[in-house]
């Protein structure tokens, strides 16, 4: 008997409607991420990823039900609770006028890190990421490339146990996908639990073992990626999307 | 208090980088105090010093209208400039546009024999009531008026001195003509000149004394005016550099990432409350600096610091407050940069209309005057007043710093409720 895997994040039966839209909302959602897991949220456009994702990380307030990270409920005790994770939304998240280091300063310090670790870090990331260079350059003269390699250096720095990424390498080159593959890889070898949302699935199926079909607020297949690919008999990622969520357009 | 430390660099940074916000906060109103100065300073001395040039046409050979010349040279207010010939609004017209004269009269033909038989008619109706026979006068029915031509550049205020200084002028001259008639009719003689300037002359002289509450007599001036007034305008004019900062960072990607983060927005919220605070103290430093040691190099009146230079602080503490809060409530209820910039400029020209910046607040009437009381920037110029013109000291001005306070506690009470209810913090 092998043993029983610690969650990462538990989604308990949740509900969540949008104000004045009906469009997107849950009802008695139930989701479980293992710790150390690489875990892939896919799904149409307007199929509920990013609202998922904002309620896992405490953005949006589920109407019903809870979502606990490490054990810790999502709205209770931030201080403790957001040092846990780390998020790196689809936009860029930081502030266009500072260069990298000083934007890492800034989120090192509201990360809760002191002074000598946001350093430490902040030559790290800025190594491995390829950023060096333009340490002390201002993030608006970037190319988009650039900007989403410091969008991911800021949500790492506190080396948070679990990282959600929103659609990481949207608009990047295929060498900055891959280096931003390659390092998510090497993060999650660290013990750093995935959280991953994409459109990119050949990218997906590189770096996700578990994965999720989300479509209409609802979760249709989800499994470990091997397992699913053979249950619905489809040769890669895309095909059985295709087969589960329809051609039709999606808004 | 090292996430403050780093908030308060983040954002100075940013300031610093964001040339144009520095622009708007600086050198726009650093323009605006030398050259609203310049203006009423000149306007100042064009009443006190400067003489209004005013163009003179005498159609009257007579006596009275060289009298009634005489007397508007002696006001000391004009410049005066004879015309001869025939003349109409026209032609007078013109010569003052030639001439570049702000005024311009006709004296009519008749003026001295008009203003001579009314005169006689008063001395003779005088000489009457005291028991005396007095000439009968043919009256040649009343004076004409004394038509004024004026350059519409000339202000209200202006206009009603010119009027007050052109009667007195007429006055001396009609007052002149009775005497001369009923000493004639009493003495059958001239009247003494020496008798006649006595009598004419010996005016009561008017002394002109500020009072102060601190008991100095420092006459004030246009910069006294000015460099308070627009220092308030200028402090509250960060609002286009700070309510923008809050919106685009509302609406940007970072404030997602920051809601995510272990530390609550209230520290970016106070962290940009004593950026733009420290901003306010040094626009409030930099235009008296400019008021004090720039201003008579330019041919202005140099700026008197308040004797109680404590209360001035503490002021400035509390007017600058008061205008970062004003701009945090319109960045946190903008919904867009676009918002806040538009309603931020408007409605600070509006407050400062209304709170007497640009118009004194006592010549206001009416609803006006009551919604004056609404302006922060009022109660912060009422303190300003009293320090800079009064002579005030810190007792003078603790009420308004106290309805300073409570506007500003107000301002803040309603900027923590519109981050709650957008789920900001």
């Amino acid at each position: 008997m092998g043993l029983t895997p610690e969650i990462a994040i538990d989604v308990n039966n949740i509900g969540f409607r949008y104000p004045g839209n009906p469009d997107v909302s849950f009802s008695n959602l139930n989701l479980r991420i293992n710790k150390g897991e690489r875990f892939g949220l896919f799904g149409p456009n307007g199929a509920g990823k990013t609202t998922l994702i904002s309620l896992m990380t405490g953005l949006l307030t589920a109407d019903e039900g809870s979502i606990k990270i490490l054990g810790y409920k999502i709205g209770t005790k931030k201080e403790q609770v957001n040092k846990l994770f780390g998020f790196i939304p689809q936009d860029f998240s930081f502030y266009h006028e500072l260069t990298p280091v000083e934007n890492l300063e800034f989120f090192g310090a509201w990360s809760g890190l002191d002074k000598q670790t946001i350093k430490n870090r902040t030559d790290e990331l800025l190594t491995i990421l390829g950023l060096n260079d333009v340490r002390n350059k201002q993030v608006q003269k970037f190319s988009g490339g650039m900007k989403r390699r410091v969008n991911l250096a800021i949500g790492v720095i506190h080396k948070p146990a679990i990282l959600f990424l929103d659609e990481p390498t949207v608009g990047v080159d295929v060498q900055t996908g891959r280096a931003i593959i390659d390092y998510l890889l090497a993060l999650n070898k660290s013990g750093t639990t995935l959280v991953y949302t994409s459109h990119q699935l050949n990218e997906a199926e590189d770096l996700c073992e578990q994965v999720a079909l989300i479509d209409s607020g609802k979760i249709i297949a989800q499994d470990n990626l091997e397992h699913l690919l053979k249950t619905h008999n489809q040769k890669n990622l895309e095909q059985m999307f295709l087969n589960l969520t329809g051609k039709e357009y999606r808004n | 208090m090292f996430k403050l430390a780093a908030t308060i660099v983040k954002d100075v940074r940013i300031l610093l980088r964001d040339k144009v916000g520095i622009a708007l906060m600086f050198i726009m109103p650093i323009v605006l105090v030398v050259v609203v100065t310049s203006i009423q300073n000149s306007t100042f001395q064009l009443v006190n010093k400067n003489k209004l040039s005013i163009i003179i046409n005498n159609s009257d050979t007579g006596d009275a209208s060289k009298q009634l010349i005489k007397a508007i040279n002696k006001i000391g207010m004009f410049k005066a400039t004879q015309v001869s010939g025939d003349q109409n609004e026209q032609k007078i017209a013109g010569a003052m546009h030639q001439q570049d004269a702000m005024l311009g009269i006709i004296i009519p033909s008749d003026f001295s024999a008009k203003v001579n038989a009314k005169s006689k008619s008063v001395a003779g109706k005088a000489l009457k009531s005291f028991g005396l026979e007095g000439d009968s006068v043919k009256t040649l029915g009343d004076i004409d008026p004394l038509t004024v031509y004026y350059n519409p550049v000339l202000q209200e205020n202006i206009r009603l001195s010119v009027q007050g200084a052109l009667r007195s002028a007429l006055q001396l001259v009609e007052s002149r003509e009775t005497l001369r008639s009923l000493y004639f009719s009493m003495n059958e003689k001239e009247l003494p000149e020496k008798l006649e300037n006595e009598m004419l002359n010996n005016q009561t002289a008017i002394n002109e004394i500020p009072v102060s509450k601190d008991g100095t007599r420092t006459t004030p001036n246009a910069t006294q005016h000015n460099v308070p007034a627009w220092t308030i305008f200028a402090m509250f004019f960060i609002i286009m550099s700070l309510s923008g900062s809050v919106v685009r960072e509302k609406v940007s990607g970072s404030f997602i990432r920051l809601k995510t983060l272990p530390t609550n927005y209230l520290v970016g919220m106070l962290s940009k409350q004593i950026t733009y605070l420290a901003v306010t103290m040094l626009q409030a430093a930099v235009i008296f600096s400019i008021g004090i040691w720039l201003f008579p190099y330019v041919g202005l009146p140099a700026l008197n610091l308040p004797s109680d230079v404590l209360a001035l602080v503490i002021v400035t503490i509390v007017c600058g407050w008061c205008a970062v809060s004003y701009a945090m409530c319109v960045g946190v209820f903008a919904q867009t940069q676009e918002q806040a910039n538009g309603f931020g400029a408007v409605s600070i020209v509006i407050l400062a209309c209304v709170g007497g910046l640009m118009v004194p607040s006592f010549a206001m009437q009416g609803f006006f005057k009551s919604a004056a009381n609404i302006s922060p920037m009022h109660w912060c110029l009422q303190a300003y007043y009293s320090l800079f013109l009064e002579g005030g000291k810190l007792k003078d001005v603790l009420n308004n710093i106290l309805l300073l306070f409570i506007i500003t506690l107000l301002l803040q009470v309603l900027t923590f409720v519109g981050l709650k209810r957008k789920n900001l913090i």
